[in-house]
């Protein structure tokens, strides 16, 4: 029982730490966000370098094989700096997708590209209807010869514009909610038929609405076994459950160590606020969600690495619950505290704020993770 | 990052199994699980037990009859303990004088005091709060006036647990008046059978009788009753409150009581259907169970770093808020559990159990609102919620 960062964890920590303050300070995360394309190629570029994008992939295809712990490190240290790249999208979900379902000639082809800063991934598993539920999939696919051709649309597909391939997931077989039936199919960007409508979000990335019409694929481009697509998706979304609420630790922290900086500077009454007692104790409340959301960043991460299904299941929902509820007691309270300026785009405090706020609608929300925490044992 | 056991410490927790599981009595786990209150009889019977295994104070050094153990060890024994619904020993002599004797106690007083503390001969309590010394302990006013070779003690103490069972009580006591309160205060040991002390009980709001209110009215006691410097008891006071705390969140034990609330509310009955699968119930359980299982990792992380050599002691006022709002949050649960049933209020049966054989409701019922009030001490005493958060805001974020 050992729970201290390894050696390699460490020194991965150091290179972010140092990427962050020389090179993404708020004001120039702000304009990337803004701008062009929403991120920095040569950023991506340097995460290339750096061997980031290498993190959670087998040593055969080039990569670290760090495993979700490994992850962790680097969605803490993304969440400090609000990192707009796509590494969610590119690394954890599409990369870990494609490792873990696709076949030996595709995971040669893709996973070198991909460590290497050639290839970014974007992953359309959302629908109108959806929600959460993960085997709502209704895009739909016309099998014809060795061809299929796809009808419907996903949505907030992040970074989709500027991804070089898409994976979407697709009905194959039986009706909209069946667990089996649904595959996943690998799409050039530019394939014919599909039309996009892009967007910011409001925490400062990028998505797209993606609409697809009679979509022509080859039977190639299929990852992983027909219809059989939906485990795969759930524990890959599950991973990705867990890497951002190591994102969420690492917003949590800013957000804590801001707000208590801001109250040792800010005077009122003549003195500075962090003489009142009821702000000091808020202030604790906040540091002690704060380490209560890192032990369970902690443990979904391990349990990822190395723990029954259903003890992973409970670990990732018990953290998403807590990112939930760290909304209110960190997210709100730090904007309480800084008061007015709070609520203005120039300070950092408000994006952190809306990142974490964000990060506790993607994959499940609270009530989502409170109500599948309660049923793993009912099960 | 790892955590998994090793070998030697997974074949340490099976042989603390089959030692719990040979020697715990039924009994006794029968009253704990249900909550019935313990006499002095049955602290000193397992505190015996474990005395001739020589388990009985594994945060002591070993030439003191301590065990040896690593911090992992002593985490697996509690954990075990707790999960055998083991009764938790008194802490007075074990972990809070003991620790003070043998860092500030002379060797005449380490030999006269630590043997009965570890066979459970003597019976220890605390003397620290006040009538008027509560969370603003250093403003006591009990003096003890030189007197020769001896001090005269006059003054109160309170919140006494186990007074009517003391055999000797530890005390802070103010040695002289000083321009700042921590000073002038000093750390003193006294027969409860000296002339002059009387103990009143104080009947809690669970309608029993655990605490005491203490008189001290023209108490003699020897010079050599003092631990340490006079006027120093103040520091003394400080370094019993860090001792041994990796423990203070009772992971263990709020893991067993879930497990009761489970087992209880799947034989209620609610809407036709187990009360276990009502999703508004399920979700409160759900709530206490995540918080648990972030304070259980954060004790885990607490641990890691003792093991390692650094200290932890930012996170023992962390361990000590979460640990009591999720504790408590179990008594509510627990009690809204059985409805109606946690109405019926039965004092004897709280002291003894159901000796009738026909309890009113479920058998654990009439014990569980009694318990919800009572656990509302946990968030007051040992340095009330409000006093770690001043500690957290003032030691770990600078405020």
């Amino acid at each position: 029982m050992n729970l201290e960062l390894t050696e390699e964890q460490c020194m991965l920590q150091d290179i972010l730490s140092r990427f962050l303050s020389d090179q993404y300070t708020f004001d120039q995360r702000q304009k990337l966000s803004q701008q062009g394309i929403g991120y920095s190629e040569q950023n991506w570029q340097n995460f290339a370098e750096l061997g980031l994008l290498g993190i959670p992939f087998e040593e055969q295809y080039g990569g670290f094989n760090f495993g979700a712990t490994g992850l962790m490190i680097v969605m803490d240290a993304i969440g400090k700096g609000l990192v707009v790249e796509p590494y969610l999208s590119t690394v954890v979900l599409g990369g870990q997708l494609i490792q873990k379902a696709g076949s030996e000639a595709q995971k040669l082809d893709l996973i070198p590209q991909l460590i290497e800063g050639k290839l970014k991934l974007a992953f359309a598993y959302i629908e109108r209807q959806s929600r959460y539920e993960l085997s709502n999939v209704s895009l739909k696919a016309e099998r014809q010869a060795d061809s299929f051709f796809l009808t419907g649309s996903k949505s907030v597909v992040f970074n989709a514009e500027t991804a070089d391939k898409i994976i979407v997931t697709v009905r194959t077989s039986g009706n909209n909610r069946d667990k089996n039936g649904i595959s996943l199919f690998l799409l050039d960007k530019g394939a014919l038929g599909v039309s996009m409508k892009n967007y910011h979000t409001v925490d400062g990335l990028r998505a797209s609405e993606l609409f697809f019409d009679q979509v022509e694929v080859s039977h190639d481009a299929i990852i992983g076994e027909l219809d059989a697509a939906y485990p795969i998706v759930e524990q890959i979304i599950d991973g990705a459950s867990a890497a951002i609420c190591a994102e969420a630790v690492g917003v949590i922290s800013q957000l804590r160590e801001k707000t208590v900086e801001y109250l040792k500077i800010r005077k009122q009454f003549s003195r500075p606020l962090s003489d009142f007692q009821v702000l000091q104790h808020r202030a604790v409340d906040m540091f002690m969600a704060e380490e209560q959301m890192r032990s369970l960043s902690y443990l979904a991460n391990i349990k990822i690495d190395g723990g029954s299904r259903s003890e992973q299941i409970r670990a990732i929902s018990a953290a998403k619950v807590y990112l939930g509820d760290s909304r209110s007691v960190v997210g709100e309270q730090a904007i309480q505290l800084h008061g007015g300026v709070g609520v203005t785009d120039e300070l950092d405090v408000a994006h952190y704020y809306k990142r974490l706020t964000m990060l506790n609608n993607l994959f499940g929300d609270r009530d989502f993770h409170l109500e599948r925490f309660g049923q793993v044992e009912l099960v | 990052m790892d955590l998994n056991y090793t070998p030697e410490e997974k074949s340490f927790r099976q042989e603390v199994q089959i030692f719990l599981k040979e020697n715990y009595p039924a009994y006794l786990q029968d009253k704990v699980a249900k909550g019935v209150a313990l006499k002095k009889e049955d602290y000193v019977h397992w505190q015996k037990t474990l005395y001739e295994k020589g388990w009985v104070a594994p945060g002591w050094p070993v030439e003191y009859g301590g065990t040896g153990w690593t911090p992992v060890q002593k985490y697996i024994f509690e954990e075990e303990c707790g999960a055998a619904n083991c009764l938790r020993l008194t802490s007075f002599g074990l972990v809070m004088i003991a620790p003070v004797l043998l860092k500030y106690g002379t060797e005449e007083q380490k030999q006269k005091y630590l043997p009965g503390i570890l066979s459970s001969d003597t019976w220890w309590t605390q003397g620290y709060s006040e009538p008027n010394a509560g969370s603003d302990l250093a403003s006591l006013q009990t003096r003890a006036e030189k007197q020769g070779d001896y001090y005269l003690i006059n003054g109160s103490k309170t919140w006494t647990t186990h007074g009517h069972y003391g055999d000797m009580m530890f005390a802070l006591v103010r040695t002289s008046k000083e321009d700042k309160k921590q000073k002038g205060i000093s750390f003193i040991l006294f027969d409860m059978k000296s002339s002059g002390v009387s103990v009143e009980p104080i009947i809690t709001i669970d309608g029993l009788h655990v605490v005491n209110q203490v008189f001290l009215d023209d108490v003699k006691v020897p010079i050599e009753n003092l631990i340490g410097v006079e006027g120093e008891g103040w520091s003394i006071a400080k370094y019993l409150l860090q001792h041994e705390r990796t423990n203070i969140a009772q992971v263990p034990r709020s893991k067993k009581q879930i497990e009761r609330l489970k087992l209880l509310a799947e034989k209620e009955i609610h809407n036709g259907k187990s009360l276990l699968l009502d999703p508004f119930f399920r979700a409160k359980i759900s709530e206490v169970e995540v918080e648990l299982m972030a304070l259980e990792m954060t004790s885990l992380r607490a641990l890691s770093k003792v093991s390692v050599g650094e200290s932890s002691s930012m996170t023992s006022s962390l361990l000590k808020v979460k640990g009591t709002e999720v504790q408590q949050k179990i008594t509510a649960l627990l009690m809204e559990a059985v409805g109606y049933f946690s109405l019926p209020y039965f004092n004897g049966v709280l002291m003894d159990g159901w000796q009738d054989g026909t309890p009113v409701g479920p058998e654990e019922a009439a014990f569980l609102a009694p318990h919800y009030f009572d656990w509302r001490k946990t968030s007051i005493y040992g340095g009330s919620n409000e006093i770690q958060k001043n500690i957290v805001a003032k030691v770990v974020l600078g405020l």
